[in-house]
């Protein structure tokens, strides 16, 4: 949707990211009003994860408080975090040694 | 039909709604663009022109939850602030004004980036209220058991309200 374009360089990355180390993640923690189908939704429509991927990952931050949503370079991930905060998800990035 | 969304032409949304409907949704949003003022920006003239502000958390609990953290270190976290909020800001009030624009009575149609806007305008309605309210993820039984006289209640139903619309906006566009 919105995605890309804002930015006059879309970097395409792809489906399964194969590069050996990805030192940032962008984490998304539980919160009491997002509602399950609309964090379905945004990690779809942010990140383009097929739906079963998307729904996997919202029933992780669910259940278990939190879910690692992508993982990426220090700037991927600031620029993750700023579109998900833009849908009102709770999001942070933190290096991914940290757990 | 019941009031709310339903796929439209185009990746597009068709938006059904009654009068009080929709002056009640132009009130919560008018609320919203009120407590997201545009961001603070700082002394300096450059940063002023490239829109980096001071850095500083928000104290006001609703504002917390609408600019949270980008990082647990309180440091990180503000440099990352100065540089992104105002954008941020800039955003919810864009799409707050995308939706008093095209709110109306009856049968109207959104663009799907419209729909976006919406999407995002809606929650951040609800994470107001949400936080103002306190609520939990028990809040519909919470509801249920509330007494009709209870002064929360109007506020309540109404969030409730703007979750069912929330939820009807989504698997609109699903």
């Amino acid at each position: 949707m919105d995605v890309g374009s804002t930015s006059p360089i879309t970097v395409e990355r792809p489906a399964t990211d194969v590069r050996p180390d990805l030192p940032w993640v962008t984490i998304v923690w539980n919160d009491p009003v997002n509602l399950m189908s609309y964090v379905t939704y945004v990690f779809q429509t942010v990140f383009g994860y097929p739906k079963a991927k998307a729904e996997k990952l919202m029933m992780d931050v669910h259940h278990k408080g939190k879910a690692v949503v992508s993982s990426g370079t220090r700037e991927e991930m600031e620029r993750d975090v700023q579109i998900l905060h833009s849908y009102g998800l709770w999001a942070t990035v933190q290096p991914d040694s940290v757990k | 039909m019941s009031s709310g969304f339903s796929a439209g032409k185009g990746g597009g949304v068709v938006t059904t709604f009654e009068a009080g409907e929709v002056s009640l949704l132009r009130s919560l949003v008018s609320m919203v663009l009120g407590i997201v003022a545009p961001g603070e920006t700082s002394d300096d003239p450059l940063e002023r022109a490239l829109g980096i502000g001071g850095g500083v958390a928000p104290s006001d609990p609703v504002l917390a939850r609408l600019f949270p953290a980008a990082y647990e270190d309180a440091q990180e976290a503000s440099e990352f602030r100065r540089y992104t909020e105002a954008t941020l800001r800039d955003g919810k009030r864009a799409d707050a004004r995308t939706l008093l624009e095209t709110a109306e009575p009856g049968r109207g149609e959104l663009t799907s980036e419209q729909a976006q806007a919406w999407l995002r305008a809606l929650n951040d309605v609800r994470l107001t209220l949400g936080t103002k309210l306190g609520v939990t993820e028990e809040i519909h039984e919470e509801i249920e058991k509330m007494p009709e006289d209870d002064p929360r209640y109007p506020a309540f139903v109404t969030y409730d309200w703007l979750t069912y619309l929330q939820d009807s906006l989504v698997r609109a566009l699903w």
